[in-house]
């Protein structure tokens, strides 16, 4: 039997009872959740970029709800809706030019948030603005931001589910999807919809480089390892939790060994994800070999899905 | 407008938008907005970090745009690009998180380093910049045969020897020396904008590589000629002129496009350029006399 105190090594007082340290778990559980499974679905499509230019844009309309004196959280939702929309009603199919338009809007974007957050410090000089919405902080998260924000988790997910089979066709390839007369562009334009709503919600509370990181990375993982979709998306979700609790944990411990100024959360988490994708590179090499010395015998039944 | 103290913010501003042009020209072509965006935003880590141990941050930027530039590239051997570009991005961020947090001093010119501060570009600041100018401007012309060809047809480049592994890596250094040049006078927002803008709106008014790129290249000192003007005189921030300007070029582009019909290409296609397609014979021609 493992006794409390064989545990305490592992995690430093007050981890268990701290309330901000509750919220940020649950919270970034909720975002993780919600990312790895969004992310799968951006990454088959290549929209990575868009995935993390919409944390950046976000900010415009999070600095113009500040300049009004509005919600933060709704600035930024907005933003992104109208800016998803954008994207797709430039709508062009070739990856190139794709990435292109992407930032095209990331750049105008950017622009407006330069000129809000220039009027903001002006009329009440908060200068600290950018530097949050660009690292966000998920230990000073206030208790009633879970509710908003596994709302907003709720409506990216029912989009997804509501669109699974014709999004996975046209996400692998677009051609059988309009052949079969799947509506690829609504498809798609409901995806960007799901995408906008997932990272709104995780920029705003965890911070863009946080937000990018959940919605690639585990994704990615899922998509080395696993041999179907589905599978995939369970594996990205859990990989996604299991990183930022751990980070999480990492960096709240962090503050014993770093002397009171701790690692900060985001680091931590993006550096346990970089662990778990080298790692997952290494599974992926033994799985090769052990297919190539079995190769003779039979031919491979089943390779893992090769998008990422 | 033209005040002293304004001098050294036209000549660096005039300066970036060339290179930025010419650059921006295979940015564009090569489909590498994503690493034009994400190594000058991520290279304010290497500022960081230089700040943190007291070292010249334009050194700080370089380190770290170089390494982001061998991250992207490596990664992308087993990764699609995108993907490999988001994890390299989210890496350098968080490693700039990690070294602002080591130091409770606020540094206001890391900060400065999103937004840049063209207006305060002090004339110790000019020579660095024009000396990577430069760098960038030769590695262009004498990668620019053999990295035209495997941006526009990979399958004659790689017949003629020409590896895209290597022209990918190739490409992302120059990419990372023009963030290094860029990032310190105008940030890494502007310098995004000036990547991307102009040379996606140059493609949609000519099929000639060399028309494409001069073009890029005029709309690119336009832009920032026109957004310092009006900046000085509104007294809002640059970035927001540029990223408009840049924006409504790129927009004028796809109208004009759309306007001259549906004749010979659809928009958004990769330039059907003429001169490659002479410089894609000469490479088939080539490769056939090599096999005789």
């Amino acid at each position: 039997m493992l006794g409390a105190a064989s545990w305490s090594p592992l995690f430093e007082p007050g981890f268990f009872s701290s309330e901000p340290v509750h919220v940020a778990l649950a919270v970034g559980a909720i975002a993780a959740v919600v990312s790895g499974i969004v992310g799968v679905f951006t990454v088959i499509r290549g929209q990575s970029f868009a995935g993390h230019a919409l944390s950046d844009i976000g900010t415009a309309g999070g600095s113009a709800a500040f300049l009004v004196g509005a919600s933060t959280l709704y600035g930024f939702i907005a933003f992104n809706v109208v800016a998803a929309a954008v994207m797709e009603l430039i709508g062009i199919r070739k990856p190139r030019g794709r990435d292109l338009a992407t930032g095209i809007v990331l750049g105008a974007s950017l622009g407006l948030a330069a000129l809000f957050l220039y009027e903001g410090t002006i009329s009440s000089s908060t200068t600290g603005a950018t530097v949050n919405v660009l690292f966000g902080s998920i230990f000073t998260l206030p208790p009633g931001i879970t509710t908003v924000i596994a709302v907003l988790g709720v409506a990216s997910l029912a989009l997804i589910v509501v669109l699974y089979r014709p999004l996975l066709l046209s996400s692998v390839s677009y051609e059988l999807a309009e052949a079969r007369g799947v509506p690829v562009r609504l498809v798609g334009a409901g995806y960007l919809l799901a995408l906008a709503l997932a990272v709104s919600m995780s920029a705003v509370t965890i911070g863009a480089i946080l937000s990018t990181a959940l919605l690639v990375g585990p994704a990615a993982i899922a998509l080395r390892l696993a041999t179907r979709t589905g599978m995939a998306i369970l594996l990205a979700a859990a990989i996604g939790v299991v990183a930022c609790w751990v980070g999480t944990l990492i960096a709240y411990d962090s503050t014993v060994w770093a002397g009171g100024n701790g690692w900060p959360v985001s680091f931590c988490i993006v550096a346990v994800i970089f662990v778990l994708y080298f790692a997952s590179g290494v599974v992926v090499g033994l799985r090769a070999d052990r297919r190539r010395a079995s190769a003779g015998a039979r031919p491979a039944a089943a390779r893992p899905v090769e998008v990422a | 407008m033209f005040a002293s103290f304004m001098i050294n913010a036209w000549e660096a501003a005039t300066i970036v938008a060339i290179v930025a042009g010419v650059v921006g020209f295979f940015t564009v072509l090569r489909g590498a907005a994503f690493a034009a965006h994400a190594l000058p935003n991520g290279a304010f880590a290497g500022a960081a970090g230089a700040f943190l141990i007291g070292a010249n941050t334009v050194v700080g930027l370089g380190v770290f745009s170089l390494a982001g530039a061998g991250m992207i590239a490596g990664l992308g051997r087993r990764a699609r690009s995108d993907v490999a570009t988001a994890l390299a991005i989210v890496l350098m961020l968080a490693l700039g998180d990690l070294f602002l947090s080591r130091t409770s001093e606020y540094a206001p010119e890391i900060f400065a380093l999103l937004f840049g501060e063209v207006l305060g570009v002090s004339t110790s600041k000019l020579g660095p910049t024009i000396a990577i100018a430069a760098v960038c401007i030769v590695a262009v012309a004498v990668l620019y045969r053999p990295l035209m060809l495997s941006s526009v047809s990979p399958d004659v480049a790689e017949a003629r020897g020409i590896n895209a592994r290597v022209m990918d890596l190739a490409f992302l250094v120059v990419l990372a020396l023009v963030t290094t040049m860029a990032v310190p006078v105008v940030g890494s927002l502007l310098i995004f904008s000036l990547l991307i803008g102009p040379a996606g709106a140059a493609r949609s008014f000519t099929n000639r590589p060399s028309a494409a790129m001069s073009l890029s290249v005029v709309f690119a000192l336009v832009t920032v000629w026109v957004a310092i003007a009006v900046s000085y005189e509104t007294n809002l921030p640059i970035g927001f002129f540029v990223g408009a300007i840049s924006a409504f070029a790129y927009t004028a582009g796809r109208a004009w496009t759309a306007w001259r019909g549906k004749r010979s290409r659809r928009p958004g296609d990769p330039v059907n350029l003429t001169g490659l397609t002479d410089l894609a014979d000469q490479g088939t021609a080539h490769a056939a006399a090599e096999s005789r």
